[in-house]
């Protein structure tokens, strides 16, 4: 199966035209000594029926939540995505095109993401958003590397419950920028006051904190926020399960001044993790700061309503080595997903999202903490997610599951090994009672009569 | 047509689109199960729209917006190639869509597989030891590219070269990250047949001794032209210490014709939205996979995709790795379709994407070189670059050429990049167009230069046939208006 439309007598005749009789004619300017002498060394071509075989065969080799019983989040979640969602995502006059630098014949995503702008400030209470960003974690790297400026220099305090895989992107960037990170130590499953508070210091540019945390617990946001803004630290507040928005307080209602997170969850498949969506939001004293793409609205010269990408003069392509960012993308289509999605739930559809995960959750971990050799970690409050001290090491709980067809909770022992045996587990409004009530099940069964009283 | 109007300015109250399934446990009072003051007050203002109202008005803004599906997109050093529905379909499969990324390994095990061998696809098309795919985009891979350069030379007690070497032709993406990784660039000046200068690389070598941290280039550069010198180059740049950085945005152009790692680079990246036909999402999710030579594997990201005896898994990396990039294992669903690409396509067809982009270029810059300045006037590669400065007589710019060509439904090229050229417009047709396209292109393009002449009104007051003319871009930045109020609200604000 080829793409390539043109037949070699029409390539031969095109070759004539530009006065070549080969395409080698053409390769002249490639010197002999770089040139590859043989075949690429890649499978043979596959016509597409054998290919549609091939890959159904790799994608059965996963098990799917669609075929098993999913309790997993940690920093991905699994919610109900509408058939309306994909179908429009799906339209390929907005999948096959490119950056809105046309906005004349762009009008369609360019307005759908002014929407997207307007709906991830909805959600977070905040002034303003950008056109998202690669993922989650990026998000996040572009928070701090707005508080430690162009000279990239400071201290950036980091809560350890904030998301192992997100830390482990921070300290990338930070060894290569040159600030320094500072892990604020845990009390309680939730960052401990005391210690972000002795760890504030003038040369703190920020303070990130996830909320809810990675390990489920809800942060005491309103009291970080008096902490941090005791000094001239920027408040930035990671978030990496965006249904929670549906019953939470906005980040903007407590102080936040940069909201930093994932959206995927929002409209787009889980695809074993990417492409996922960086939402970046913020007040407007940093609006000239942000990275990422921005779209507006404006006029054209018939006085009707337009929309453009614009403030580009912050943007690599027009400022080279002076650019705020080195981001020239933004995750435009997953945008799209998030707009539709989040206009599908609605007003009231998002409320109620984000209370089913709340109450499915508190419903799970009641019934869990019966179970006995099963203890929560925390009491603090949560969404929906919570740890669970297990019997057994969760490795064993976890393959205990799975032979029941089950995907449990994460494994904490290799992030938080302090915690010890202890499973994180993930309740949303896509588990069923009787969902929850198979994983009680199996849960007691796998825990054994060793722990019956 | 007249505007559309906004998602928020439809519906109303009360109305509903996508409902949940009925709560089957107990409805306790939300404050009984987290105190007050982390609750919401008011349910966040979203939309309230039916179904109907949502379909009608996505399906409207994409009539108002325009897609390769819908015709000719020759915007150079963007590869806006024809997107294979079947990569669709594929990633769309539950078994790749419906995949928890930390889901245990044993319950993976396809995903890894594809991984692996994508990894091992991308290293034989780079002529690259071992490639990471975790990186998002371009400029992503680029910034891990120059981390992994920068670990490199830290190993060997040489932190201290802190120049990146950056052709005046470049992408801006390179300079960017290169500011980002902390670097001070330093511009390479062009030759007269568009090739890095060779004198001036010596002297910029030779004033910048041991501070050379690496060259980072495009080759064939961004005005299509190979760098025939590129194996010099990469030995002088590595006898000065310096590492060699591949830009991969013009690798359709070399797919079994030649490769990175033969040209001596010791990093590349990849556009699998470029290359491997990904679409580009209206600007992404894309994919920047970075390949390293030998000597340069320690300090990948990790982990990696790995096969062992017992099956695959994630293999860690090694205390040298520069450490994550990001978060999970990169944009599996954009690297499932360009695995689907290069199977479909394979050897052979890979190098007969390279070849067909190559003549279709060359096809069009001899069709049209009596009309448009062709200030480098050489073999092409899978692009080249036309400068408007003879239309500019008739006060025509490129942007007026740009605008006209979108009466005819047709993307423009990309202009006023690469910066060497004035009034650049660069084109880059691709592999998948037919010869009746670039033919019409070609007639188009003429009539568009003949207007120029005889009319020049007609381009510069383009576009005559779109949804919208030509947009107010400064009252956009000066007054930025970047989301919708309430009525109220944004009165109350001006």
């Amino acid at each position: 199966m080829s793409y390539v439309p043109n037949t070699a007598d029409e390539q031969q005749a095109m070759l004539r035209a530009v006065g070549a009789d080969t395409i080698e004619d053409l390769l002249k300017p490639i010197p002999e000594d770089v040139r590859l002498k043989r075949a690429l060394a890649l499978p043979p071509a596959l016509a597409e029926p054998d290919l549609k075989r091939l890959m159904l065969g790799l994608s059965e080799q996963n098990a799917d939540l669609d075929h098993y019983l999913s309790f997993l989040g940690a920093g991905s979640y699994d919610h109900i995505l509408p058939s309306v969602v994909p179908h429009l995502v799906k339209r390929s006059e907005f999948y096959t095109s490119y950056t809105p630098y046309q906005p004349e014949i762009s009008q369609g995503m360019l307005q759908a993401i002014y929407e997207f702008q307007t709906l991830v400030c909805q959600i977070t209470g905040m002034d303003v958003a950008n056109a998202s960003l690669y993922d989650g974690s990026t998000a996040v790297v572009e928070a701090a590397l707005l508080a430690v400026g162009p000279a990239g220099t400071g201290d950036v305090l980091v809560s350890r419950a904030l998301d192992p895989q997100y830390r482990a992107t921070l300290k990338t960037y930070a060894h290569t920028r040159g600030f320094t990170l500072r892990e604020i130590e845990l009390d309680q499953g939730a960052t401990s006051l005391a210690a972000l508070e002795a760890a504030l210091t003038p040369e703190t540019k920020a303070v990130i904190v996830q909320q809810p945390n990675f390990l489920g617990v809800l942060e005491d946001v309103r009291q970080i926020e008096q902490l941090v803004h005791r000094t001239g630290a920027l408040y930035v507040v990671a978030i990496t399960e965006p249904a929670s928005l549906g019953v939470l307080a906005a980040p903007g209602d407590y102080g936040a001044d940069i909201v930093a997170g994932e959206g995927q969850s929002l409209g787009s498949p889980l695809g074993y993790g990417g492409p996922a969506l960086g939402l970046f939001a913020t007040k407007e004293q940093f609006l000239r700061r942000m990275p990422g793409r921005l779209v507006g609205k404006t006029v054209d010269d018939r006085d009707q309503t337009g929309y453009v990408l614009t403030l580009q003069t912050r943007e690599q392509h027009i400022r080279r080595e002076r650019a705020t960012s080195n981001i020239c993308t933004n995750q435009a289509l997953l945008a799209l997903a998030t707009t539709v999605y989040l206009s599908a739930l609605g007003k009231q559809g998002f409320a109620e999202l984000g209370a089913q995960c709340l109450r499915r959750a508190h419903y799970a971990q009641e019934h869990i903490a019966a179970i006995p050799g099963y203890t929560p970690l925390f009491t603090r409050p949560f969404f929906d997610e919570f740890a669970i001290s297990t019997p057994l090491p969760p490795e064993q709980v976890g393959a205990a599951l799975r032979e029941r067809g089950i995907v449990g909770g994460y494994d904490l022992t290799r992030d938080y090994p302090e915690l010890g045996d202890a499973m994180l587990f993930c309740v949303t409004e896509t588990r069923t009672r009787e969902d929850i009530d198979m994983l009680i099940a199996a849960l007691e069964e796998i825990a054994g009569p060793a722990h019956v009283h | 047509m007249s505007t559309e109007s906004l998602i928020f300015e439809k519906g109303a109250p009360g109305r509903r689109c996508s409902t949940l399934p009925a709560l089957d446990v107990p409805a306790r009072p939300l404050d009984s199960l987290v105190p007050a003051e982390l609750l919401r007050a008011e349910p966040a203002p979203l939309p309230e729209v039916s179904e109907i109202e949502v379909v009608r008005h996505y399906t409207h803004l994409s009539q108002r917006n325009f897609g390769v599906d819908a015709g000719f997109y020759p915007l150079g050093s963007c590869t806006m190639k024809y997107n294979p529905k079947l990569n669709e379909d594929m990633a769309a499969l539950p078994g790749f869509a419906r995949l928890h990324p930390l889901q245990h390994e044993s319950l993976t095990q396809g995903a890894l597989q594809l991984l692996v061998e994508l990894e091992g696809f991308l290293a034989e098309i780079s002529g690259m030891t071992r490639v990471t795919l975790q990186p998002a985009a371009g400029a992503h891979g680029e910034i891990t590219g120059l981390m992994i350069i920068k670990a490199h030379h830290e190993h060997r007690g040489e932190g201290h070269r802190d120049i990146v070497l950056i052709p005046d032709n470049a992408h801006g993406t390179n300079p960017a990250s290169a500011s980002l990784a902390g670097y001070t660039t330093v511009e390479l000046k062009s030759d007269a047949r568009g090739r890095v200068d060779l004198a001036h690389l010596e002297d910029v070598l030779a004033q910048h001794q041991g501070q050379i941290a690496a060259l980072m280039m495009t080759n064939p550069n961004t005005l299509g032209l190979f760098d025939e010198h590129i194996v010099e180059i990469a030995r002088r740049v590595h006898d000065a210490g310096g590492q060699l950085y591949y830009d991969g945005a013009n690798a359709n152009a070399i797919m079994g014709i030649t490769r990175p790692g033969d040209m001596g680079f010791d990093v590349v990246h990849f556009n699998l939205h470029k290359t491997c036909s990904t679409p580009h999402g209206g600007g992404g999710p894309g994919a920047g996979p970075v390949g390293v030579a030998d000597h340069l594997v320690p300090f990948l990201p990790g982990p990696l995709p790995a096969k062992g005896s017992q099956g695959y898994f994630w293999e860690d990396v090694g205390p040298l790795s520069i450490g994550r990039v990001r978060a999970n294992c990169g944009n599996f669903l954009v690297l499932v379709r360009a695995y689907t690409y290069i199977r479909t396509n394979g050897p052979d067809g890979l190098r007969h994407v390279s070849d067909s982009a190559v003549l279709n270029a060359n096809y069009i810059m001899r069709a049209l070189q009596d009309e448009y300045d062709l200030p480098y006037d050489r073999t092409c590669m899978h692009e080249f670059v036309f400068s408007a400065n003879r239309q500019k007589k008739n006060d025509v710019h490129a942007l007026d050429i740009a605008k006209r060509l979108l009466d005819f439904g047709i993307h423009p090229p990309t202009i006023y990049f690469p910066l060497v050229v004035p009034e650049a417009m660069m084109i880059e047709p691709t592999e998948t167009e037919t010869k009746e396209t670039l033919d019409n292109f070609i007639a188009v393009m003429r009539q568009i230069a003949r207007e120029a002449r005889e009319e020049p009104s007609l381009l510069t007051e383009a576009p005559h046939d779109t949804v919208v003319g030509r947009l107010d871009q400064t009252l956009a930045a000066r007054k930025p208006d970047l989301r919708w109020q309430p009525a109220a609200v944004a009165a109350g604000d001006s």
